[in-house]
């Protein structure tokens, strides 16, 4: 009675069907057997619900739908319902003689998708194949729905909490990113998630429940990666094998769909942002691209792999002002700057590039640790290097890691020179290194310079990104008002303006846009974009005089409120993380 | 015309059995099942039927005499044997069944008793019947495909 498997079925669906068919009743399974065989179906029996168990987990992908009696001696049929439901997620038929409202009400609370009663009929079997034909289409349709649901929450939300959660004392970077906000709105997960979107309860993956899970995949290796070792890597009470399966299954199709979407997405004038989405693995944090609106700044960066030359030109207004071109090289690695390039598994979140203030010691030394999302703008800074900063989820232990963090590992004598002296934490750009040598996108970030080793401020430009892939594109020369420039350090810079315009991209490009992705002439809305700032003068923060981080004092509280909003939407609702770049950031160019 | 006889028979016997409430629409869902592939199905099924039955009615009995009092034990077994005729369309049985259930549920241990007596009775004569008209239809032959009564 082997069923054998798909693909040895040529004839259209739904002949061939596998069935299988669980009853402890001999006279009924044989019944239903030649039922079904006159549907065309393939059909296996067993008349023990054990064995049937054992049937399915053996042969996992040898059957299309189950059909089970209630009654059972060895193992009631609700348990076994449930037990199919999760573990193998087929469609379950329910069959019994008794057919009280109570008993299908039940059957329908485990999960089965019909309840027959007996005796069965045939033209009732003739149709199950619908069962199995509607679970697939809930599927494709849950998974991409989730994601673009994600989004529109993300925005939704964006603009109503940002102000909430706006601290704007600013005292350090890690304010921005308001802990006691973010797990409030963990707990209130449920009601933004879209109820059209869920399909069927399951564990809501808050932000934080997906960086656990996108740390322990980054840890276990993307390629080794299994429900079972991310689940114990998680270590979360109450989270099922069967939750983290079906997590890690939409996460690599999420990581499929944007390294699709990515590679077709070009813009020459934007900063784009190359996800390689292949390795993905740990990158679900939005990134934002943050767009410098200011006219004149040129410098786009856009890095892929690992080696990123990025060069930042400064704005043409302030041209005079920052002479030099930041490169970044991002040594090592990991180091993938990368607005919103969902790559490599060790892409750091960056969410969301923000014009931060100089930061703070969060970034020397820090290592991998997470950065706190600070992205202060500070438009009142006249010629104040807007720091931006992206706010980084927590961060894996992978290697890859903000930018800055890149650049606190980064042991290039030149970064540390830049910026160092300031007591203010250099303004962080950008983030999320990604380990993996295939980060390709773009590396959005806001230099920061981690390293407060050397003492010379002035030399600011000297952060190297180097990735691997030398597809970067630093493309200092253009420049493009839309484009933002990275805002180098440039020695005694004191009046950089913010040039940067951050923007939120959309970590997760929704899909067939439906976030719309600007092009370039869009400043405001470009996901897509990541701009590159680097404050490389970090000491002309210094001199510009903001103590912190967290200056939100944008012209435009809105965008930055959207921003921020956004990103942590994207942190916290998303359970997948699908980000996107809804707000208009850009306009908070900071720069004038 | 001993064949033509046979089937006549044959079929009044089939009719009076519906008549009779032994059996109902569900054994002319068995016979439409029945072709060239399996061609005595019907029977193999009511054989079938039959001896599974025979081991839930000692279940019960059993039941009924070692621990009457454990009336959802006995709902249990009931409920077994009235899935099982449901199979046949085997009518009386099975409303027997349900009656006896009634009884279990009001603990009515006399009641089971006696429904239980008449369920055993039920399914004894319909397996004489069904066993003599399946001998007859053997008689008939094998090109005798089940059709339904017209009349």
């Amino acid at each position: 009675m082997a069923n054998p498997p798909a693909s040895t079925r040529t004839e259209a669906f739904p002949v061939g069907l596998r069935v299988l068919v669980v009853d402890d009743d001999p006279t009924w399974l044989k019944i239903l057997e030649k039922m079904l065989r006159k549907c065309s179906y393939e059909v296996t029996t067993c008349g023990l619900a054990r064995v049937a168990l054992e049937m399915l987990r053996e042969r996992k992908d040898h059957f299309d739908i189950v059909i089970s009696d209630v009654n059972m001696p060895d193992m009631d049929g609700f348990k076994l319902l449930e037990h199919v439901g999760l573990e193998m997620d087929l469609p379950v038929i329910m069959m019994s003689i008794d057919g009280e409202t109570s008993r299908v009400m039940k059957g329908v609370q485990h999960g089965a998708c019909d309840y027959l009663l007996k005796p069965v009929r045939m033209k009732e079997l003739r149709n199950i194949w619908q069962h199995v034909y509607r679970k697939k289409m809930h599927e494709v349709k849950e998974i991409e729905g989730h994601y673009i649901n994600e989004d529109i929450q993300i925005m939704k939300i964006g603009s109503d909490d940002f102000e909430d959660r706006h601290v704007s004392s600013g005292a350090d970077i890690n304010y921005v990113r308001k802990r006691k906000d973010v797990d409030n709105k963990e707990h209130s997960d449920q009601e933004f998630s879209d109820p059209a979107t869920v399909k069927k309860a399951r564990v809501v993956w808050s932000v934080d429940l997906h960086q656990k899970f996108v740390n322990a995949v980054n840890q276990i290796g993307f390629d080794k990666v299994g429900p079972k070792k991310i689940l114990d890597l998680m270590n979360i009470p109450g989270l099922t094998r069967e939750n983290v399966a079906s997590h890690l299954q939409k996460y690599r199709l999420y990581l499929s769909r944007l390294q699709k979407q990515n590679e077709g997405r070009t813009s020459s004038g934007n900063l784009q942002s190359d996800f390689s989405s292949k390795d993905v693995a740990g990158n679900f944090d939005v990134l934002s691209s943050t767009q410098m609106q200011p006219s004149g700044v040129s410098s786009k960066f856009i890095c892929t792999g690992q080696k990123i030359q990025a060069q930042g030109i400064i704005p043409d207004d302030h041209a005079d002002d920052f002479k030099s071109s930041l490169s970044l090289q991002v040594t090592g690695s990991k180091q993938a700057l990368v607005g919103d390039i969902p790559d490599s598994q060790g892409v750091i979140s960056v969410s969301r590039l923000g014009i931060l203030l100089p930061f703070k010691d969060m970034i020397p030394d820090a290592g991998k640790k997470s950065l706190e999302p600070a992205i202060s703008r500070n438009q009142s800074w006249s010629g104040s290097i807007p720091v931006m900063q992206f706010m980084q989820h927590p961060r894996h232990d992978h290697e890859c890691c903000c930018l800055i963090e890149a650049y606190s590992c980064l042991p290039k004598p030149d970064q540390e020179q830049v910026f160092d002296h300031f007591d203010t934490p250099p303004s962080v750009i950008s983030n999320t290194c990604n380990t993996e040598n295939d980060i390709s996108g773009l590396l959005e970030f806001k230099l920061v310079h981690t390293n407060h080793r050397s003492s010379d401020t002035k030399t600011a430009s000297q952060l190297s990104c180097m990735t691997d892939t030398t597809s970067a594109q630093v493309d200092s020369g253009s420049s493009n008002t839309q484009d933002y420039g990275v805002a180098f350090g440039i020695d005694g810079l004191t009046n950089i303006k913010d040039y940067y315009h951050t923007q939120t991209s959309s970590y997760l490009t929704p899909p067939s846009g439906e976030l719309s992705l600007k092009n370039e002439t869009d400043l405001v809305s470009s996901p897509e974009d990541l701009q590159f700032c680097s404050p490389q003068g970090i000491g002309s923060f210094e001199n510009v005089g903001f103590n912190s981080m967290e200056i939100f004092q944008y012209d435009d509280s809105t965008s930055v409120t959207e921003v921020h909003s956004n990103w942590y939407d994207g942190l916290e609702f998303n359970s997948d993380y699908l980000y996107d770049s809804v707000d208009p950031v850009i306009d908070e160019c900071l720069f004038a | 015309m001993e064949y033509s006889n046979l089937r006549r028979q044959a079929a009044y016997m089939k009719k009076s059995l519906f008549d009779q409430g032994y059996l109902d629409e569900q054994f002319y869902q068995l016979e439409e099942l029945q072709d060239d592939v399996s061609p005595n199905f019907v029977e193999e099924v009511v054989t079938l039927f039959f001896r599974d039955s025979a081991r839930l009615i000692s279940n019960i009995e059993q039941a009924l005499d070692k621990c009457p009092q454990e009336f959802s034990k006995l709902n249990a077994y009931v409920h077994q044997l009235k899935g099982s005729s449901s199979s046949i369309g085997a009518s009386r049985v099975k409303n027997e069944c349900t009656l006896f259930r009634q009884y279990c549920d009001e603990e009515n241990l006399e009641g089971c008793l006696k429904s239980f007596q008449k369920m055993k009775r039920e399914h004894a004569v319909l397996r004489q019947k069904l066993e003599s008209y399946f001998q007859l239809l053997r008689q008939v032959g094998p090109a005798e495909k089940a059709t339904r009564p017209s009349m």
